[in-house]
């Protein structure tokens, strides 16, 4: 179109239309990073996600203005029922499904970018040109990235909304089929730039990466979750920067490298958190092999100790005559979505003069950060919720730790049993308070399949039943005091 | 290779640096809006959607770029709304509800 504009007045305008979108990523850039410094703050967390949304809504508009973007129905279509849906589903889901709407989402970002190679080296082919080396190794790098982080969280997903089981999935060689495929990939790949031209193999690449991704997440689960979560949060954001090389767009690169910066970082917290690599995480299907528990990695003894059970009434008892207490919510608040019960419990035991902290381990959930979002949700102030490394020193001077649905995060054997797989990963050392009460469904072991020490301690007594239940029985009972 | 690959390899290792440097201390309080809203950021993707999908002749290209397009957007609004939506709740003080 652009070539039928005779010279004249408005060749001024148009001409300067790409100076002026690329000014425009500048500007849209500039808020992202700005945008993401404010979200490291409570304060202006709300504004700088506002702010990276006005950065969105630059990009987006001055894309617009590219002379390649004609189809404007077409366009406006698709934005819509984008745009809608993802209203609606951001409106809809419960906070206890943030992670499977964050896998969910990472998904999307990683089809988009996927599709987008997938398209460019169609236009290219089509066009009969022969796309040229680091195009079709771009293209290449793309449609990997952005095919495994489709796959790999649409089953993250499927995990976390349970339609798949969440335990780790193994099976026989698992390793070397991994390597094989992965070679396949190289192989194809290696083919596909010396014959840039074979639709054949480009599309046996594609259905590669996105098998890849599938067999990526299927040996991690559980408790895991959060490493992986974080992890495809980083592939989605080099999945689009993936395809900025490929449209040669700036804006893509520097977006998508910032948000695989983000995700690279919080995959790091939570690996340090659990005190493993990267690469335990990913290859060794933690928490699948039931023969740990069963040869006794952490008690070896446990059947000459004995477990404390207690009713709701007497733990309200003890709960409501402390002086300080603070209570560890794990994933099985989230599950049986306690986190309202919970706070109703903190308000009639600050009635009562008790001082109420929490403590949230940093991979307490299925997300980094799974639990502040649910007591946000029930209304409790950030200032109450304390990080491990800021609670842990004061345990020995709390009354009662009330332990609600966490597990492998609050056992001693952690500390000192060097047998014990989870040896090493700093806990919640709630076996340090004068009494832990323990709610809790029975006594299975945690994700790690290893058997908790603390359970077994003189100054622990638990609670059987579910989170809510037994909550919501704790404040009954509590008021009547 | 390309000056064109170059200098954006030079744009995505400086992009990198500038990300690590900015979200580094973040507290872990913030940890699941930073993911989504990070997340939405990342559906930047659809620039290069807008680019796919803007020919004017129907091809299967345009039509995966529709796709990505819709994807993309869902990514965007998705991910920017449920982010205001959990931030709105991160209360300092008490607030009864």
């Amino acid at each position: 179109m652009n070539e039928l504009i005779p010279s004249g007045a408005f060749s001024g305008i148009s001409s300067a239309i790409p100076s002026v979108i690329q000014i425009s990523y500048l500007v849209a850039a500039s808020l992202f990073i700005i945008g993401l410094k404010q979200l490291g703050s409570p304060a202006t967390a709300r504004r700088g996600n506002l702010i990276g949304a006005v950065g969105m809504l630059i990009a987006i508009v001055a894309t617009l203005l590219d002379r390649n973007v004609l189809n404007y129905e077409v366009i406006l279509v698709g934005v819509l029922i984008g745009a809608g849906l993802g209203a609606v589903m951001a409106q809809k889901v419960e906070m206890t499904a943030m992670p499977q709407m964050v896998g969910l989402l990472n998904g999307f970002g990683g089809a988009a970018s996927a599709l987008i190679a997938v398209g460019e080296f169609w236009k290219v082919i089509h066009s009969g040109a022969v796309p040229p080396l680091d195009e079709t190794i771009t293209i290449i790098l793309s449609v990997l990235i952005g095919g495994i982080t489709l796959t790999g969280s649409l089953l993250a997903f499927a995990k976390l909304q349970e339609l798949v089981p969440g335990a780790p999935i193994t099976f026989p060689l698992q390793q070397p089929v991994n390597l094989l495929l992965l070679l396949s990939f190289l192989a194809c790949g290696g083919y596909l730039i010396a014959d840039p031209s074979s639709t054949a193999v480009f599309l046996g690449l594609t259905a590669l990466s996105l098998v890849l991704g599938l067999l990526f997440v299927l040996p991690i689960g559980g408790a895991d979750t959060p490493v992986v979560i974080s992890l495809l949060n980083s592939f989605s954001g080099l999945a689009a920067s993936a395809a900025g090389f490929v449209l040669g767009n700036n804006i893509l690169i520097i977006a998508g490298a910032l948000v695989g910066a983000s995700g690279i970082i919080l995959t790091e917290i939570m690996c340090r958190a659990m005190n493993r690599t990267l690469a335990n995480v990913l290859f060794s299907a933690f928490g699948s092999k039931q023969s740990v528990s069963a040869d006794g990695g952490a008690t070896g003894n446990s059947q000459d100790k004995v477990v404390r059970s207690i009713d709701p009434d007497e733990g309200a008892m003890m709960l409501g005559y402390a002086k300080s207490v603070v209570i560890v919510p794990g994933y099985g608040m989230a599950v049986a979505q306690a986190q309202h019960s919970v706070r109703e419990l903190a308000d009639q035991l600050e009635r009562l003069g008790v001082e109420v902290k929490y403590a949230i381990h940093p991979v307490a959930g299925r997300m980094p950060g799974h639990m502040n979002v649910l007591l946000a949700e029930a209304n409790v102030p950030y200032t109450q919720l304390y990080d491990m490394d800021d609670i842990n020193p004061e345990f020995e001077r709390v009354d009662v730790a009330l332990v609600i649905g966490a597990n492998d995060v609050v056992n001693p054997a952690a500390r000192h049993n060097a047998s014990s797989p989870i040896y090493g990963m700093p806990i919640l050392e709630v076996d340090r308070a004068h009494h832990t009460i323990v709610i809790k469904r029975g006594m299975n072991a945690g994700f790690s399949g290893v058997e908790n020490e603390l359970f077994y301690e003189d100054n622990t007594v638990m609670l059987f039943g579910s989170a809510k239940d037994m909550v919501t029985k704790l404040v009954a009972g509590v008021k009547e005091l | 290779m390309t000056e064109a690959l170059i200098a954006g390899i030079v744009v995505f290792v400086l992009a990198t640096f500038i990300g690590v440097e900015v979200i580094n201390k973040i507290p872990p309080t913030l940890h699941t809006p930073l993911m989504s809203g990070s997340n939405a950021i990342s559906g930047i993707s659809l620039v290069g959607a807008l680019l796919v999908a803007g020919d004017r002749n129907w091809s299967l290209s345009v039509i995966l770029g529709l796709i990505a397009v819709i994807l993309a957007t869902i990514n965007v609004v998705g991910g920017f709304l449920v982010t205001d939506r959990m931030l709105q709740m991160f209360k300092k003080k008490e607030v009864k509800a």
